[in-house]
């Protein structure tokens, strides 16, 4: 059936008002979207690492989430995630479950490029039932906005502060979606909140309707890391596309598939100059920071649509 | 640990094992387990934690733990240390517990032994175990569950104490699963052996497989008429303080044995218990502590009957001398004992 948000929307919300994340903040966003990638009638237990999220979502006595959930430690929500999965599986084996469940993962960029890292590769070899969605917001927002290995060159966190000496973060963002492509998974997929939602929730749907292990990777904007008025999240996705800094793409087992492509690629700065953390970027004297910037994308997307079927 | 973790918050019984930096990596989320009132059975192979590497048997890596809110049962052979195991889960799935549990062997030394022990027949003990369904699981029940929250100020030290209750009903569920157990396979446990305690003026407490060689030792100087006991603690958490300082309390001397190094500068983590059960006695033993053992240092018949030997030193001369001792060392200084 095509995809209608407003039906979609008419559903039972499972992640539902007051908690207690920011407005403006990608990842109550992303939940909301998630929960609704869920056929009615199937039940699902929700995985969380340690972060926002976690604390946001689920202070006791209080939980956003209608559903089963559980938070273990910032590392571990993968394996977590493999303990249920695997309970689940022996149970039903002997009688003791009838009705179909989902395993449903959810770290931030903290919680799942770093930390969580091993234990997230780990689940995903090992082949369990389960899909896990990064909520990337390209820092350590929780904490105090530090540095992760998701956060992109020239951002500034309060670990690599633009200043005088220094233009932000030196290193480059970490790939982890072609990191979990390797894992040779059965769907794997990059999306972002864009218009009415149809690209995410395909991707979702699809992830949580594959067997076995599958990725999702949701760009979701942070206010407070990113410095922008909370109103402009969707801009920032939208010219996080456009620009080709987070492209949209998919891979079925195996085979990649560009799912937008813009009809004309805009210049990276469209990207940065909406946010604060890039704000040094365009002050006199460091324009070259938008220029490698603007270089290094250019080297990623061309790369990216080498390796797409439908290109 | 996490894994099983998940598993046991979904309503299935979670067992795992580990030994020494492998248990140490476990550390966080052994307080997680606690916390979240899972009963996980843990096997622990009890070896040393590196620094320097070593793969051999001491008691650091669950003396680490001690403090994560875990139940910890050690055996002296593998004959209880399978026992342990076949009343583990229903020491830790008790409703008023509901806590996990950590059974300990000593590294090698039982864990490597060719033994003979008596095996239960599986049906017999699948009815002693029983099956496990837990009231609330993350899966299968009408009402979803949540676990593991940010719990803030308000309600996070009452939780905590609720804890702190549960490893104290952990006292008698012990107790009644071992009377049950004894019913059911006739082999008798309680919180500690006491191997010749009822006249004893002097005493070791150690932990594990050291007891066998203590027990040799004793009989030998029984024969010279020396009154040497042994108390061989099988339960160190919830620790069984009262009983202890009750069983010493005839006792004029007492070694407690640390097969681990707690790096305080006063003693192992075994001392401080026994002497903090000892404390409100009217008259105490006099007490010292002698490290042993550490990343596998031998400890044979002759080692123990040294440190007997110092023990009738200090009841022979009132003398109490260096409280924290560590046996055998090579060293250029002269020996305690």
């Amino acid at each position: 059936m095509a995809y209608n948000l407003r039906k979609e929307l008419q559903k039972p919300e499972r992640f539902v008002a007051g908690h207690r994340l920011c407005a403006g903040c990608g990842a109550g966003i992303t939940c909301r979207a998630m929960m609704r990638a869920l056929d009615e009638g199937d039940k699902a237990v929700i995985t969380n690492a340690t972060g926002c999220l976690e604390v946001s979502s689920f202070q006791y006595p209080y939980t956003a989430w209608e559903d089963s959930y559980i938070h273990s430690a910032f590392e571990n929500a993968s394996a977590t995630a493999c303990g249920v999965e695997a309970a689940y599986k022996a149970l039903k084996k002997r009688g003791k479950v009838k009705e179909n469940y989902k395993f449903l993962t959810i770290g931030g960029d903290g919680g799942t490029y770093d930390i969580g890292f091993q234990s997230l590769s780990g689940a995903m070899e090992r082949g369990h039932d389960m899909t896990y969605f990064c909520y990337d917001n390209e820092a350590y927002m929780n904490t105090g906005i530090q540095r992760s290995s998701s956060t992109p060159q020239f951002a500034s966190a309060t670990t690599t502060p633009a200043g005088s000496v220094s233009t932000g973060k030196k290193q480059n963002k970490k790939n982890l979606t072609e990191i979990m492509a390797a894992h040779n998974l059965p769907y794997v997929a990059q999306t972002t909140f864009l218009g009415n939602f149809k690209d995410f929730h395909e991707k979702a749907h699809k992830a949580i309707y594959t067997e076995g292990p599958c990725f999702v990777n949701v760009l979701a904007p942070c206010p407070r890391g990113w410095q922008y008025p909370a109103h402009l999240l969707p801009q920032i996705c939208k010219m996080a596309v456009e620009t080709c800094v987070w492209p949209l793409y998919e891979i079925i087992d195996g085979k990649w598939y560009l799912t937008y492509r813009p009809r004309k690629k805009l210049p990276v700065e469209e990207f940065m100059k909406m946010q604060g953390r890039f704000k040094h970027c365009f002050l006199p004297g460091n324009e070259w920071t938008i220029q490698t910037a603007q270089e290094y994308v250019d080297q990623q997307w061309e790369t990216l649509l080498e390796k797409c079927e439908n290109i | 640990m996490s894994t099983c973790i998940g598993a046991a918050a979904a309503g299935a019984r979670a067992v795992t094992a580990t030994s020494s930096a492998g248990l140490a990596f476990m550390y966080e989320v052994l307080y997680v387990a606690a916390s979240s009132r899972l009963p996980i059975t843990l096997a622990c192979v009890n070896r040393t934690l590196t620094g320097p590497i070593n793969i051999n048997n001491d008691h650091s890596d669950s003396m680490g733990a001690r403090d994560s809110g875990w139940i910890q049962i050690y055996a002296e052979n593998n004959q209880e240390a399978y026992d342990n195991y076949l009343q583990a889960m229903r020491i830790s799935e008790t409703p008023d517990v509901r806590l996990p549990i950590m059974i300990c062997q000593d590294g090698f030394i039982t864990s490597h032994a060719v033994e003979n022990i008596l095996l239960e027949e599986d049906d017999a003990v699948k009815k002693f175990v029983g099956e496990y369904n837990p009231e609330h699981a993350l899966i299968g029940r009408d009402h979803p569950l949540a676990v593991g929250p940010y719990d803030t100020c308000p309600y996070c030290m009452e939780h905590k104490v609720q804890q702190a209750e549960a490893m104290k009903n952990a006292k008698r569920a012990v107790l009644e699963v071992a009377a049950d157990f004894e019913k059911t396979f006739g082999r008798k446990y309680g919180f500690f052996e006491e191997y010749k305690m009822e006249d004893a003026e002097i005493a070791l407490v150690l932990i594990g497989s050291t007891a066998g060689t203590a027990k040799v030792c004793i009989d030998q100087l029984r024969a010279q008429g020396i009154k040497a006991g042994l108390i061989k603690i099988r339960v160190f958490r919830p620790f069984p303080a009262e009983e202890i300082a009750s069983a010493l309390s005839h006792v004029k001397v007492v070694a407690v044995m640390d097969k681990s190094e707690g790096y305080s500068s006063a003693g192992g983590p075994l001392f401080a218990e026994v002497a903090g059960a000892c404390f409100d006695l009217e008259t105490h033993p006099k007490m010292i502590d002698v490290v042993y053992g550490l990343a596998g240092r031998d400890v044979t018949v002759q080692d123990i009957e040294k440190v007997y030997r110092h023990l009738l030193k200090i009841l022979e001369t009132g003398i109490t001398g260096p409280r924290y001792i560590h046996m055998g060392q090579r060293s250029s200084q002269k020996e305690v004992f």
